[in-house]
């Protein structure tokens, strides 16, 4: 395309009332090379505009975003819930258990208190009985 | 509409939306976030969409404000400024070190634009799509696109041609 012709188009360019067909035309004459010295700046940004066309976006689209990890956590809440639930079950069962057995030691030393303290005082009782016909004798001889 | 029919629509603009992710985001990880979620929401959405004449003008739109939110939450504050490599044209052997700088300094001239010049800018020079759809993904007024694009392509031309003319490239 001639020279005058494409100084229009540039003009018309820079103010942007440039068809996109005439932006074709000139994205063509500057991304060919042999461009005029004068208009060098527009073959920069035209082969700017045009490389970075070709930039793409290469990874996979996912459309269910993120979706199994959200559900992994509310079965994991679940699950650690239940655990939680189950360990307090247990342990109470466990200190039921224990406070069961300490009052069975307890009871049994009591007991054995009690057994104990309590054949000292038939001790204690027989020997008061004796004391009682000693003293009855005395009172007979003393007559 | 099923799995199938749901990606027939929606795929083939997938790239599009991750240039104007990538666009706005810079980096190309916040970019691939960005176009993932996105189709996760149209994907939500699918029930509407049947109703979209023009899928391709509201999934940008879409695009166009999820990346503004990600800009502005706190998220995205620790974003970080990747460049892409960009694929070289064929060029003569000796100009290709240079020509390749140019190309690349009209990227960091674009990333200095103001965001809606940016995005109008992606719309239009890199997708190629016509000003009824730009009105309608950016939903602003055709004078105003037009001005802003205006605006844009000089800003990126004078910048160009300063650093040409002081050697600085």
């Amino acid at each position: 395309m001639e020279l005058a012709n494409i100084e229009k188009l540039v003009e018309k360019y820079e103010n942007a009332t440039t068809t996109l067909q005439e932006e074709t035309t000139l994205r063509n004459y500057f991304t060919e090379g042999n461009v005029a010295p004068h208009l060098q700046e527009y073959a920069y940004m035209f082969n700017y505009f045009t490389t970075t066309k070709d930039e793409t976006f290469t990874k996979t689209i996912k459309l269910e975003p993120k979706k199994s990890k959200k559900s992994n956590l509310k079965w994991l809440s679940v699950a650690a819930s239940i655990a939680l639930l189950f360990s307090v079950f247990i342990g109470k069962q466990i200190h039921d258990n224990n406070q069961r057995k300490e009052a069975e030691r307890i009871y049994a030393q009591v007991s054995k208190g009690l057994e104990l303290l309590s054949t000292n005082l038939k001790k204690g009782e027989q020997a008061v009985a004796t004391l009682y016909t000693y003293e009855n004798k005395v009172n007979n001889v003393l007559k | 509409m099923n799995q199938s029919d749901f990606l027939k629509v929606v795929l083939p603009f997938k790239d599009k939306v991750f240039r104007l992710a990538k666009r706005l985001l810079v980096s190309t990880e916040e970019a691939e976030d960005a176009t993932q979620e996105l189709y996760f929401k149209l994907w939500r959405s699918k029930e509407k969409i049947a109703d979209y004449k023009n899928v391709e003008a509201f999934a940008m739109t879409m695009t166009k404000n999820y990346c503004y939110d990600r800009l502005k939450s706190k998220q995205a504050s620790n974003l970080t400024l990747v460049h892409s490599n960009y694929k070289e044209k064929e060029t003569s052997l000796d100009k290709k070190v240079e020509y390749q700088d140019s190309v690349n300094q009209v990227h960091q001239l674009i990333e200095d634009l103001p965001e809606n010049q940016k995005i109008i800018i992606q719309l239009r020079d890199v997708e190629q799509y016509d000003f009824d759809e730009i009105c309608k993904m950016v939903d602003m007024k055709p004078t105003a696109v037009r001005v802003a694009l205006s605006r844009a392509r000089k800003t990126i031309r004078e910048a160009l041609i300063k650093k040409h003319n002081y050697g600085v490239s």
